[in-house]
């Protein structure tokens, strides 16, 4: 016979004011883990754009000490200038040429260095060779290309040796070829960034896919329109978004190279902002074209959250 | 039990975060105390001066200031002239300027509108300082806001070698002059151009230096009674003048966008033979080109002209912060860099004219060119009449854009000088 014994229940005690005050404290725990980066992201981020946003409804603000409230007035000031909607213009055409631009030379080279056909020194070379843009800085990339598109740069005088061009040509000094000219260097400093990317994405492609399509009897341009493409979408889309949102905040190359000119053919919207708050001085309209690209970059940043959703 | 001790680490850690939290949140609400606890007073003093000087002599300078005041203490916030002027905007507007600041004339009548700057007036009478041994005070409805420490000068640069092989025996004194000099350069052919005009519109100052020069060399105003003045016949008959070397062709390529320091470089290179420029340039044009043969002279005037001639100057100025808490102190920095001794040594360092009119430079180990220069300053008088007006730079932009138009052919001479006039009437009130 065996005995079961049961051991006594431990007496109830009233556990539910401490059970209640373990709980509120246990949810705290991860505020306290988060607090720092709370505490930085309210000081850096939060406050300064709350600032900015309150600013551009005010006249006045910073110069002197009895800013006004101003409503929409500074909004229709900034939309309703010539210069921002220029800005706007070249801003457009800057961020969507060197995206497009990007986009193609990176991944054409992506797929270069990720093709069989070469071997790993050559690719290893190129590889060195085709990220070089990427290491400079704006300040030094600015300083290089004035130097080369100079009237009397290297640049001119190789198109004059092979003949292909007759008189020295005025790069940034013509409002006609400005704007293409620093799309152009800009195009030339961002895509190591796309190609990197791209090539990760080329590399994490299974063979099995290629060899399927193989089987199935496509060519190399099928495989790439089928096969290469759809596995890349989601790198592409994101990169895409990234960069028209990085893009569209180039300041410091513009800056250096042109200042917004020759007769604003390069200014940007960072350029007309710029000049606003710390030419003219005024803060407050600086502040609402500073919201209007804040919009206008949320609205980019949207597409990308979601389709990071997506995925 | 274990349970229980992961808990509380958890929650000790938590709270460790949260300390580092508050710990930060703290750091920018702190206000740092200025006074040691033996008594002594710590100045901020930021200017772009000590960069601009050989290595350690600024240091030095101040260093003289300390030993002679040991309750003062000065920590120089030292950087490039654009990014100390970025800095005292945004101190400025946040009330934040260092004690003592460095200051360009073209800031002044902004920082003073601000209450930024303290007045000069005020503390130069509570410390019974002399004002007369001053060259000059920058001033805003009669108080003075900045005091010019180091003048630079901006004479003309000529080439010689390149006058000579244009067969061109006289440096040129009058537009007609420069005219015919930068023709015949610029028939000599390779590339090389009789004058170099930078117009970039990121820092204007091309407006001041290479455009208005020629008005202020003949005796011209761009104002009259503290108001644009911008149709006069004399503006007009410089803004031509300009299109006219533009239409020659004897302007360098790429004005449009030239930079002041690409004009420098195109001289030193024998890419233009004449240009503009601070007199604090020689050395570097020397030290880039020392076999280049240049010499300077006055700014051309009209010809015809008998008068006094204006020559463009810029400024290392001095003011003092509103908001310091130390304005006596920091002004007996302001008068230890004016006494006639130390304004000499730092205008000898910075190869430019003191801004005590008894300080006695040393030209003894400078090129000769300083004492030449000095010549030139003594017997015209300083001009630049973008000193002290409101938000100067934008006014050098709008004048430069339209300038722009008129070389690009897209605008008349008229509906330029009309058009920055009016745009100068919105600002200067």
């Amino acid at each position: 016979m065996t005995s079961l014994t049961v051991e006594k229940p431990p007496p109830a005690e009233p556990e539910a004011p401490t059970r209640t005050k373990k709980s509120v404290a246990r949810r705290l725990i991860p505020f306290g883990y988060l607090s720092p980066t709370i505490v930085l992201i309210v000081v850096l981020m939060v406050v300064p754009i709350i600032m900015v946003i309150s600013y551009s409804f005010r006249d006045n603000v910073i110069v002197q000490e009895n800013s006004v409230f101003a409503g929409f007035a500074n909004y229709t000031d900034v939309l309703t200038d010539p210069d921002f909607v220029a800005a706007l213009k070249n801003t457009f055409i800057f961020i969507t040429v060197s995206m497009v631009a990007h986009l193609l030379l990176g991944l054409g080279f992506a797929m270069m260095l990720n093709s069989g056909m070469l071997s790993g020194v050559t690719k290893a070379i190129f590889r060195v060779v085709y990220v070089l843009p990427w290491l400079f800085t704006i300040a030094v990339i600015a300083v290089i290309w004035r130097l080369l598109l100079d009237p009397s740069g290297v640049i001119n005088y190789v198109l004059q040796t092979l003949g292909i061009i007759q008189d020295g040509v005025n790069w940034l000094g013509d409002p006609g070829s400005a704007l293409w000219v620093v799309t152009f260097v800009n195009i030339w400093s961002g895509y190591p960034f796309f190609m990197i990317s791209l090539l990760a994405g080329l590399q994490g492609i299974p063979g099995e896919l290629y060899e399927a399509a193989s089987v199935d009897g496509a060519n190399p341009w099928q495989k790439f329109w089928n096969v290469t493409i759809p596995q890349l979408r989601p790198v592409i889309i994101s990169m895409a978004v990234l960069d028209l949102i990085w893009t569209s905040q180039q300041f410091a190359l513009i800056w250096m190279m042109t200042g917004g000119g020759p007769l604003n053919s390069t200014e940007m919207l960072s350029t007309f902002t710029y000049k606003l708050a710390f030419s003219e001085y005024e803060f407050a309209t600086a502040s609402a074209s500073a919201v209007i690209v804040l919009l206008l970059t949320m609205i980019l940043a949207f597409f990308y959250v979601r389709q990071q959703r997506e995925r | 039990m274990a349970i229980r001790k992961a808990s509380r680490t958890r929650l000790i850690g938590a709270l460790t975060a949260a300390t580092v939290a508050l710990a930060l949140g703290a750091c920018g609400g702190g206000d740092s105390d200025d006074v040691a606890a033996d008594g002594s007073v710590t100045l901020e003093f930021a200017q772009w001066w000590a960069p601009e000087l050989p290595a350690g002599s600024f240091d030095k300078i101040i260093n003289e200031f300390q030993t002679a005041n040991p309750n003062i203490k000065v920590k120089l916030l030292s950087g490039p002239y654009a990014s100390t002027k970025q800095q005292l905007v945004t101190g400025a507007a946040s009330k934040t300027l260092p004690d003592v600041v460095g200051l360009d004339g073209a800031w002044v009548n902004d920082f003073a509108k601000q209450g930024a700057i303290a007045d000069l007036t005020e503390l130069m009478g509570d410390a019974n300082y002399d004002s007369s041994q001053l060259a000059s005070q920058i001033q805003l409805e009669g108080k003075t806001y900045m005091i010019p420490v180091v003048n630079f000068v901006y004479p003309l640069f000529v080439n010689q070698d390149l006058l000579t092989k244009a067969g061109v025996d006289k440096v040129p004194s009058t537009r007609t002059e420069f005219s015919d000099a930068a023709k015949k350069i610029t028939a000599t052919g390779g590339n090389v151009k009789g004058w170099a005009l930078p117009l970039d519109t990121a820092v204007p100052n091309g407006i001041q230096n290479d455009v208005m020069s020629w008005l202020w060399a003949s005796g011209g105003s761009m104002l009259a009674d503290g108001k644009p003045a911008l149709t006069t016949p004399q503006v007009k008959s410089v803004v031509e003048y300009v299109k006219s070397l533009n239409d020659a062709g004897v302007i360098a390529e790429g004005s449009l966008t030239m930079k002041e320091q690409d004009k420098v470089e195109k001289f030193t290179t024998g890419q233009v033979g004449m240009m503009i420029d601070s007199l604090a340039h020689i050395n570097l044009v020397k030290e880039n080109a020392p076999n280049l043969k240049f010499a300077i002279a006055p700014v051309p005037a009209e010809d015809g002209f008998t008068g006094k001639r204006g020559i463009p100057y810029a400024s290392w100025g001095i003011g003092v912060a509103n908001s310091s808490k130390h304005k006596a102190e920091a002004f007996k920095l302001v008068q230890f860099l004016m006494d006639a001794k130390a304004n000499a040594e730092l205008a000898t360092l910075a190869n430019g004219f003191p801004g005590n009119k008894t300080a006695k430079p040393d030209f003894s180990k400078s090129d000769p060119m300083f004492e030449e220069a000095f010549k030139i300053y003594q017997e015209g008088f300083p001009a630049n009449e973008f000193v002290g007006l409101p938000k100067s730079e934008d006014l050098m932009r709008s004048f430069d854009e339209n300038l722009q138009l008129v070389l690009t052919g897209k605008q008349s001479v008229d509906d330029a000088l009309s058009k920055s006039q009016d745009s100068w009437s919105s600002v200067i009130e």
